[in-house]
């Protein structure tokens, strides 16, 4: 066991945990962030994805020591303090860009990181950049819609609602 | 205008807030004090004779708090099967024991061996991992023609062989159609497979039992679709726990699409463990797990043949399939290939004679069962790729020979025992060729070719069947359960309400469209309005969510509880206002006495219900609850029409999905942004299924599609946006919503649009294909283009 720190959601975060300690496990069973889902164990699907020091990373790939004195944001910390959803959770809400759920936080983590770097994204930019986050729901269609429209993208055009 | 509430409203999602701030409750969210972990030891053998399994280096391992076997098990019965066939000859089923832990023979990779409780997860893998197994390999059976041949080796011992029956349907029409095969002037036939896919819900399964020593009671934590069934199946068949001495909680779920319809044995086992080791026991699937442990879905190959007079009226259909069981009977499994297939072998067209062969057909391969769409895919996919065969060999346009055939008198009996209540397949057609853009595809394919693309365009058309079932019907049928559903309204003295509802919602957000329902007969605001499900101990009694049915039969249910409420309530208004109960009516959240300026609002007659201090207790009890069971007299028929443009690399044979267009009849319609997305998502398992999704056993029964890098699941970049259309509405006529259900359409739609575009890409370019079986890889499109 050893002891690792960190700082999540802009709070200080530490714990003893084992070497093989995952930082997806780290968040949801030592912090009780059990926004951040496991919904595969290839670190093919996504669901798992948050931002280490800025830049989305699948939590079930990642040590928890080695996100040691890094800054960690979670689903958890996206909405603004009152609750009111940010604008890609706001998007993906008005745009129906959810149904179960379970891919969601890794979905909005991704778009988040995504809008970072490219803040005008084309559809094909959006589908690309999405390689690594599965959903089974939504056909992607309303997902792709919601993170272009949270670019401030005119999608009332884009294919029938 | 569009409404901004009630039916026909797009609300947005009250579910969505949670989900999209990291507070969803799922099941694996949920930690119960001092729990222990359990892992599971699977087969990595297909088949094999148990010699021995030697736990005690793992007993002494770090943690290990129990490690049980088969033998601890012997006092309870295995997961049980929903759903008895009885064949062509009168016989039933050959139906197999399917033991919680693997009992003298493991019957396929995956099939839990042992089971290793522990005080934490790691401890339990790292403990199973000592567990000595000795068993000796059998010959396995993965074909399944191979397994009904006489020299094959058997899954099961103690049957008569790997058959599980041989059903025909109608059996009586069975000698009129071969005549009207001799008969015809044309026939058709396509030997096709249905492939296997693995339904893949985003969240693995996950269950925690909990044993109350003091009130003896159990209570299981799962990832159900169907909570109440679960109780039943596992308190009643398994574990012989009452049900008032078990409670089963589906909190959010992770989507279903029917693989967490069935009951499991980790389910009992979580329960049963609970019990035996005085600790609650958590279990969470790993994806690996899930691929070898979760029902996989469709797997059938089949025969249809396509009889047509002179005048291509279609005259007979015939079909041949081997449906796939896997090594053990899950819940509903024989009721797929049959009920749900055959029953949707007439399609839309007014064919005078059918007759389905279903052989279902036991290997050693994880337990097939429903996914979404259920045997109406597999139906769809072989009427509307042997219609399209047809017109491509006659030389007629394949939508014109579509509508020359469609069924378009309503009610409409078919030759396969049910009747369309309502439809109109010429609209939705209609409808399609708009969306579609049908007439611009000449100058499209044309763009493509300049490119150096050859472009294909899919047409098809579905029916599926709804809303299961009238009880009475589907126990003649074999089922070994009622098939209605159950609603309680409970409304509080200050007017708002609870609606405790059997349906389960994982991803089709009954929490907003229920309540707009509600909001609409009352009159009152949708925020007034809470739904409870997925608890046996809230919800007194349900039959879940599958089959496109939620809103068909646990609406119905949900608007009968209501009508009670609003008729108690009326009376209730009626000694109010000192008027006669006829003469109250409800608008707007206003009970008013006809022809004359008196009213009450609805809180105040709720108010009223509670403190009845001025009240009519002589003729009604305080207090406003209703509940009401409602059972279908029918099933409910959706239809639609699908169109997919195709672009084929030539070099490689990669396809590329270029348009996706649907044009559905769903009846009445609540939210039409929910409609939308279910559609989307069906879409998208369709096109799933038609070009990347293939379960791979090898021939020694290894799973090879066993992960996410292995099996290929739609990504975003695989699929395009899609162009549906629920505008064509023909109200179901017999359930008081006149909704007939949206959830599997997608998915029983498009399979066959995809393949019929690329057959179509392919005949353009000059090249003989007629058939090219799904997932159509870009290795099997070349091979079939180069063959």
């Amino acid at each position: 066991m050893a002891k690792v720190s960190m700082t999540v959601n802009g709070k200080a975060a530490s714990a003893e945990v084992e070497g093989r300690t995952l930082l997806v496990s780290f968040l949801r069973e030592e912090l009780g962030l059990t926004g951040t889902h496991v919904g595969c164990d290839t670190s093919q699907c996504g669901a798992c994805v948050v931002h280490v020091d800025g830049k989305a990373v699948k939590s079930c790939t990642m040590l928890a020591l080695e996100a040691e004195g890094a800054e960690v944001a979670t689903i958890e910390g996206q909405a603004e303090p009152d609750g009111t959803l940010n604008t890609i959770q706001a998007a993906f809400r008005e745009h129906h860009g959810l149904q179960c759920g379970f891919c969601t936080p890794g979905m909005v983590m991704s778009a988040a990181a995504l809008l970072k770097d490219n803040p005008k994204p084309s559809e094909q930019d959006v589908r690309e950049y999405l390689e690594g986050n599965l959903c089974r729901c939504t056909g992607y269609h309303n997902i792709v819609k919601s993170i272009m429209a949270a670019s401030g993208q005119d999608v009332s055009a884009l294919a029938a609602e | 205008m569009p409404k901004d509430s009630g039916i026909g409203a797009s609300p947005k999602r009250r579910e969505d807030v949670r989900f999209l701030t990291g507070n969803g409750n799922y099941t694996d969210d949920i930690n119960a004090h001092g729990q222990a972990y359990v892992h599971f030891l699977r087969s990595d053998l297909a088949h094999g004779k148990i010699n021995g399994i030697d736990t005690a280096a793992a007993e002494a391992m770090p943690g290990v708090v129990r490690i049980f076997t088969a033998a601890d098990f012997e006092a309870v019965g295995g997961v049980p099967c929903g759903w008895q066939i009885t064949d062509r000859h009168g016989e039933v089923m050959q139906e197999p024991k399917h033991p919680i832990l693997a009992e003298g023979k493991v019957r396929h990779v995956g099939e839990a061996i042992a089971a290793v409780v522990a005080d934490s997860p790691e401890q339990a893998r790292d403990a199973a991992e000592a567990i000595e197994l000795d068993i000796e390999e059998l010959p396995a059976v993965i074909d399944m023609k191979a397994a009904v041949a006489d020299s094959s080796v058997k899954v099961h011992d103690d049957l008569t062989s790997n058959l599980c029956f041989d059903w025909g349907f109608v059996e009586e029409n069975r000698e009129a159609v071969e005549q009207a095969f001799q008969d015809a002037a044309h026939v058709t036939t396509l030997e096709l497979i249905n492939n296997r896919l693995i339904a893949n819900p985003m969240e693995p399964r996950v269950a925690i039992g909990e044993y109350n020593r003091s009130s003896d009671d159990s209570t299981l934590y799962t990832t159900s679709q169907n909570p109440h069934v679960i109780r039943l199946l596992m308190g009643a068949f398994v574990l012989g726990i009452p049900e008032h001495k078990l409670r089963v909680v589906a909190p959010d779920v992770g989507g279903g699409f029917g693989t967490k319809i069935f009951h499991y044995a980790e389910e009992a086992f979580c329960t049963f463990a609970a019990k035996a080791c005085n600790r609650a026991i958590k279990w969470t699937s790993s994806r690996s797990e899930a691929f070898m442990s979760d029902a996989h879905g469709r797997d059938h190959v089949s025969k249809i043949e396509l009889a047509l007079d002179a005048d291509n009226n279609f005259t007979a259909v015939r079909t041949d399939t081997y449906a796939n069981m896997g090594a053990y009977l899950s819940t509903f499994a024989p009721a797929v290939p049959t009920w749900l297939h055959g029953i949707l072998m007439a399609g839309n067209y007014k064919t005078p004679l059918v007759y389905v062969n279903v052989k279902a057909v036991f290997t050693n391969t994880v337990p097939v069962d429903a996914y979404r769409g259920a045997g109406r895919p597999e139906a769809t996919f072989q009427l509307e790729r042997v219609v399209d065969k047809a017109a491509r060999e006659l030389g007629v346009d394949p939508i014109a020979l579509r509508r020359q055939n469609f069924i378009t008198e309503f009610p409409y009996a078919t030759p396969v025992a049910v009747e369309y209540d309502t439809g109109d397949y010429n609209a939705t057609m209609d409808k399609l060729e708009e969306i579609a853009d049908l007439s611009g595809f000449a100058t499209r394919r044309a763009a493509s070719e300049a490119k150096g693309k050859i472009r294909g365009l899919g047409v098809n058309c579905y029916i599926e069947a709804c809303g299961i079932a009238p009880s009475n019907l589907v126990g003649q049928l074999g089922a070994r359960a009622g098939l209605y559903e159950s609603a309680t309204v409970r409304v509080n003295a200050t007017g708002g309400l609870v609606v405790m509802t059997g349906s389960h919602s994982h991803g089709q957000g009954h929490e907003t469209a229920f309540p707009q329902v509600i909001a609409e007969m009352i009159g009152i605001d949708e925020s007034m309005i809470e739904i409870v499900h997925g608890d046996t101990a809230k919800v007194p009694m349900g039959m879940g969510t599958y089959g496109s049915r939620s809103l068909a039969v646990g609406g119905s249910a949900m608007v009968k509880a209501t009508e009670k409420i609003i008729a108690k309530a009326k009376k209730i208004a009626a000694h109010l206002m000192e008027a006669a109960d006829a003469d109250i009516e409800l608008k707007d959240g206003q009970f008013s006495v006809a022809g004359t300026d008196k009213s009450v609002a609805w809180g105040d007659v709720t108010l009223a219900a509670y403190v009845p201090h001025n009240y009519p207790l002589e003729d009604i009890e305080p207090g406003l609850e209703e509940t009401a069971f409602y059972d279908p007299s029918n099933f409910t028929y959706p239809s639609g029409a699908y169109a997919c443009e195709v672009e084929v690399d030539p070099d490689t044979g990669k396809v590329s999905i270029e348009r996706f267009s649907a044009a559905d009849d769903f009846g009445n319609i609540v939210n039409p942004m929910i409609v939308d997305g279910q559609v989307h998502g069906g879409i998208g398992q369709g096109i799933g299924q038609a070009l990347l999704e293939g379960c791979v056993y090898d021939e020694n029964g290894q799973l090879l599609s066993a992960s996410f890098m292995d099996y290929a699941m739609p990504r975003a970049d695989d699929l395009p946006f899609y162009a549906v259309d629920h505008s064509c509405q023909t109200p179901c006529t017999h359930n008081p919503l006149g909704v007939k259900g949206c959830g599997e359409a997608g998915a029983i739609g498009s399979p066959p649009a995809v393949v019929n575009a690329v057959v179509d890409a392919l005949q353009s370019a000059g090249k003989n294909v007629t058939h090219i079986d799904m997932p159509l890889s870009p290795g099997r499109v070349w091979a079939a283009m180069n063959g």
